[in-house]
């Protein structure tokens, strides 16, 4: 809020233009305010139909259940269970991606000899296919038997860890921050060096140190990158699925089912029309509670 | 201002330059266009590439191949067959699905097959698997059961003799003493990998064998008994124990790579692997193999599974005698002699047909033959388990709901073996699961 | 002299750093070229001789051109379409906007965070109604659709960014909307313009699940092409590299050609 009051002072010129404008303009924007809201209301619309229908692929007798799909749904325990996966998940990755994207983005801010093929290599991860990075992960680094990582840590005398048993959660997690620490990168790096030269320069010359530059200097400024980078990856990872669908079919038990997993299983596994619908209202009264509250007070920094 | 122009006209080309290709893709020859859905086995894959044979002797029809892994596969399968999608002319089913589908008509009948097919040469446990109420619905491409593969010289090494038909004690003892971690070797490889058609198959014939079953006569869910308890205990202790770390996530495939590959003493699972462990090409142990039946415990039956990868026509399509053209001809003798000479005679599609093992060069060439005839042969999913059941399958449970509960049971041994839960919590947990999406159905009130 | 070793410093951590991120394709792209029995040794071969046995393989048994051209086709067409879409709308919020200008960019934005699997039978019989199942258009639509919301978004920051005074200027001159648009706005906003296509593409390009689900032949792209690779019986794990590689090389050497280009965008917007 206090963002729109802040920069309240150039708007009213364009505020009492727009009355003038108002009719001229709705022409414009009427196609594609029209086109989203066909895509969000016919499907929604579906979905709410199909939600109150006992309506299974295998046995397609369509029959009214009222609430009986949602009822069902929620006495199911996995359904706690996998928003509180979904939790860790997007909460985690987030952390890890921002820390190490902000110091990957120091990093590449520094002159070094063949930087640019360095940053080239540094942000490939991101151009990978989910499918594709999850099944390099699993059989050519993560596998105990044949993996690389099972290999190093046998040359130093360990057993090799069985990562997706032993640590299920922590290893989607991992490949999921590996796909994205590049894009968290390559908008950190672009706001530091959209950062004044002369200011940084400036800081020096008072006998800023490298720590006290990062922090009072860096940091402050990458406030709205860090929120970009946040929001982004917000919508992707409330629907990571690929990652999950290759190496763990959301287990063992129910240690990596997400919320996009779990309705996946429902629609796809156990062909549930019916409760997949309603976990699909269940999702999206979630991403709104989540728009609300993260993006919400992400979004502050977002009006410039 | 020129900048701009371009722009749009960059936009314009490419927005055109679509449509006139998603058109072309559209408008086609006068050639009928088969699109034939399958999995990514390998014997489907020699199937794919055989295919340009059967384009030649008919040349009105071309076919287009969607080749899947056997997940995916399902999943868009069922989605278009049960919402009339028809997207396919040719569908790969299996044993579970095809009773099912053809109750609710989504595929159409086999039932003037030509003398030349000779449909009596297919094995009677396959054509009654495909069949409903007593007509085919579809044609079986490969059929499999399960056995036991190991190492003559790993156990040679033990000291001990693997019999041809072995208890789970037996192969217990035998896996113990050839597990060797430090060298990569590993006692026993089963299934690990969720799934009602990975790791549950393989626990389903286990339980069937210490005499459990899912369902009793009245469906009641008899997942929490002492049988299963006892089944599971065994599994899960055998692969602690004795197995390959990662066990939780191998599944046919993954098991298949490590036994090719030298790392398995003892594997348990399908007999359609033997074509492929037994073919130096592409195994590291095919000279040092031996077979013997699936493992049995306290109730003989039911300790080997049946399956079969059937190929059907959906209702929908249109196209529906060329398309049983192409069916006939990729479950035909004719298909079948025609791998044999092309690609060797053991990685002929096996277990569909008499006279396959009749064939003196098959046999020649398969050593395994024997075994795997015999249980395909042993095979009754009506008459499985020690107690009567309701339900056809040795496996699975022949219902729609079976693949949820099937999943959502896989998932908790899957837990079960990696520690997460006891076995008892894991049986509870399965058990209430199941009744929970039972009663959801309609089985129990 | 501290700067020397700083220099050093960087350059060591910089490349490690670099190479530590990179190596799962490195691996996969070496692995492409081994043999089967090379791919899974333990220890892991590092020196072999380079074999295409694993590419004679995957364009075998599959045409990997018309999944490619699929692939590109509909990630150009449908970002094309959705910037279209996109620029007046993201105009309007930008220059003239009203109180609920905020809540309704949100509400786009959260309409991307619900799972697609959730809303997947009413689609396919919304496609199978219309019969757009297994079509480049039905694919290029699901796609436009997909991305608009973060098209919007981006596009609203880069014009956010541009003085509303020159727009001014030129209406002074008696300039139409949409001329004021085309003329003045979207070469002011090229960069940002660029940099969200370039985004857009890489989002279709590796889309998952609306592909996989309603392509079958015809309009399959590169993703429904690496489902049939991924776990085929015996040793697989070459095989996969090399699929994997013919199915990332595409759109990997676009990113790294135009990856100046995306920064210089997001520098002129959204991050500045």
């Amino acid at each position: 809020m206090s963002a729109i009051t802040a920069s309240g002072d150039v708007k009213p010129a364009s505020s009492a233009r727009r009355s003038g404008q108002k009719i001229r303009t709705l022409p414009f924007i009427a196609p594609s305010v029209l086109i989203l809201l066909v895509w969000m209301i016919v499907p929604l619309a579906m979905t709410l139909y199909f939600s109150v229908m006992r309506y299974n692929l295998l046995n397609p007798v369509v029959e009214f259940t009222g609430l009986g799909n949602y009822q069902y749904l929620l006495e199911d325990p996995s359904l706690w269970t996998a928003m509180w996966n979904t939790l860790v998940l997007v909460g985690s990755v987030l952390a890890i991606t921002v820390v190490a994207g902000t110091l990957l983005a120091v990093l590449f801010d520094q002159e070094f000899p063949g930087c640019g093929i360095a940053r080239l290599f540094a942000i490939a991860p991101f151009f990978v296919m989910p499918t594709v990075s999850a099944l390099i992960w699993k059989n050519l680094l993560m596998h105990p038997i044949n993996g690389i990582f099972g290999f190093l840590s046998r040359s130093v005398g360990l057993e090799p860890i069985d990562w997706f048993a032993q640590y299920p959660m922590a290893s989607v997690i991992m490949i999921v921050s590996w796909q994205w620490i590049p894009f968290a990168l390559l908008i950190l790096l672009t706001a530091i060096q959209s950062l004044d030269n002369e200011q940084k320069e400036a800081a020096r010359m008072d006998g800023a140190g490298p720590l006290s530059m990062f922090f009072f200097i860096i940091l402050p400024h990458l406030g709205r990158a860090i929120s970009v980078v946040v929001m982004i990856e917000t919508i992707f990872l409330l629907t990571v699925f690929a990652e999950i669908f290759v190496t763990t079919s959301g287990g063992p038990g129910l240690a990596t089912t997400n919320l996009a997993f779990l309705i996946y299983v429902r629609a796809l596994l156990e062909f549930d029309v019916g409760g997949a619908s309603a976990g699909g209202v269940i999702a999206i009264i979630l991403a709104n509670i989540v728009a609300f509250f993260v993006v919400r007070t992400v979004a502050r920094n977002l009006e410039a | 201002m020129n900048k701009k122009t371009r722009i749009l006209g960059l936009l314009a080309t490419t927005v055109l330059a679509g449509t006139i290709l998603a058109g072309t893709t559209v408008v086609q020859a006068q050639q009928t266009r088969l699109t034939v859905a399958t999995v990514n086995n390998g014997d489907m894959i020699v199937m794919q590439k055989l295919s340009s044979r059967f384009e030649q002797a008919n040349p009105d029809i071309k076919l287009d191949w969607v080749v899947l892994e056997e997940n995916v596969l399902r999943q868009r399968v069922t989605t278009d067959i049960a919402t009339k999608g028809g997207q396919y002319d040719v569908l790969t089913i299996g044993t579970y699905e095809v009773p099912i589908w053809a109750k609710q008509g989504w595929i159409k009948k086999f039932d003037n097959l030509s003398a030349d097919y000779d449909v009596a040469d297919v094995l009677k446990p396959v054509r009654e698997g495909l069949s409903y109420e007593g007509t085919l619905y579809a044609l079986p491409f490969y059929a499999e059961s399960s056995m036991t593969y190991y190492r003559t010289d790993l156990v040679q090494k033990t000291g001990l003799t693997m019999p041809e038909r072995p208890t789970y004690d037996q192969i217990k003892e035998i896996a113990s003493k050839i597990h060797d971690p430090a060298n990569q070797v590993y006692g026993i490889c089963l299934r690990g990998k969720p799934g009602w058609g990975e790791n549950m198959a393989f626990l389903s014939t286990m339980v069937n064998t210490f005499g459990g079953q899912w369902f009793d006569k009245d469906w009641n869910t008899k997942i929490e008994s002492p049988e299963w308890k006892q089944a599971v205990s065994f599994y899960i202790d055998l692969l602690k124990n004795y197995g390959p770390p990662g066990a939780s996530s191998n599944g046919f495939n993954e098991n298949l790579a490590m036994f090719s590959n030298g790392q398995c003493g003892i594997w348990i699972d399908a007999t359609v692997a033997a074509g492929m462990v037994f073919n130096p090409a592409t195994s590291k142990v095919s000279d040092k193999l031996g077979f013997a039946q699936a493992p049995v415990a306290s109730w003989p039956k039911g300790s080997n599974w049946l399956w079969s990868w059937a190929l059907a026509v959906p209702e929908s399509s249109k196209k529906e005698a060329a398309a049983k053209k192409f069916v006939t001809w990729a479950t035909s003798k004719e298909y079948i002699k025609l791998v044999g000479e092309t690609e060797g005679w053991v990685s002929a599609p096996p277990g569909t047909r008499a006279s396959t093992y009749d064939n003196k060069q098959y046999v020649e060439a398969a050593p395994f033959a024997k075994f795997v005839e015999q249980a395909i042969e042993t095979a009754d999913p009506i008459n499985t388990t020690k107690n009567p059941k309701s339900y056809v399958g040795v496996q699975f449970a022949g219902i729609p709901e079976f693949q949820a509960i099937g999943t959502q049971t896989g998932q908790t041994m899957a837990a079960a073996l990696t520690g997460q839960m006891t076995v008892d919590q894991a049986l509870k947990t399965a058990q209430s699961a199941a009744e929970r999406a039972m009663r959801q159905a309609g089985y129990k009130k | 002299m501290s700067s020397a070793k700083s220099g050093v410093l960087s350059f060591v951590l910089g490349w490690g750093a670099a190479l530590l991120l990179f190596f799962p394709i490195l691996w996969m792209l070496l692995t492409g070229f081994k043999t089967e029995v090379e791919a899974i040794a333990t220890p892991p071969t590092l020196f072999f001789s380079p074999t295409m046995e694993n590419y004679q393989a995957v364009f075998q048994r599959a045409d990997y051109l018309s999944f490619a051209i699929n692939s590109v086709v509909v990630s150009v067409v449908a970002t094309a379409l959705a910037i279209l879409i996109a620029v007046p709308a993201a105009y309007v919020m930008a220059f003239f906007p009203t109180k609920r200008t905020r809540g309704t960019l949100l509400w786009m934005l959260s309409t991307k965070m619900m799972p697609p699997v959730g809303v997947l039978v009413p689609m396919y019989l919304l496609f199978r109604d219309f019969g757009l199942l297994d079509t480049l258009t039905g694919l290029v639509i699901i796609y436009t659709l997909m991305n608009l919301p973060i098209v919007i978004w981006m596009l609203y920051t880069f014009f956010k960014e541009v003085p509303p005074e020159i727009l001014e200027a030129g209406r002074m001159d008696g300039a139409r909307a949409k001329q004021e648009v085309t003329l003045l706005l979207l070469p002011l906003a090229l960069p940002g313009i660029a940099s969200t296509s370039l985004l857009s593409i890489i989002l279709c390009w590796n889309e998952a699940f609306w592909s996989l689900n309603l392509s079958a032949h015809n309009a399959a792209p590169l993703t429904a092409f690496i489902a049939s690779f991924s776990s085929p019986e015996g040793l697989f794990w070459a095989k996969l590299s090399a699929a994997s590689t013919l199915a990332i090389a595409p759109i990997l050497v676009f990113g790294w050609m135009s990856q100046r280009q995306l920064v210089r965008g997001l520098t002129f917007g959204a991050v500045k």
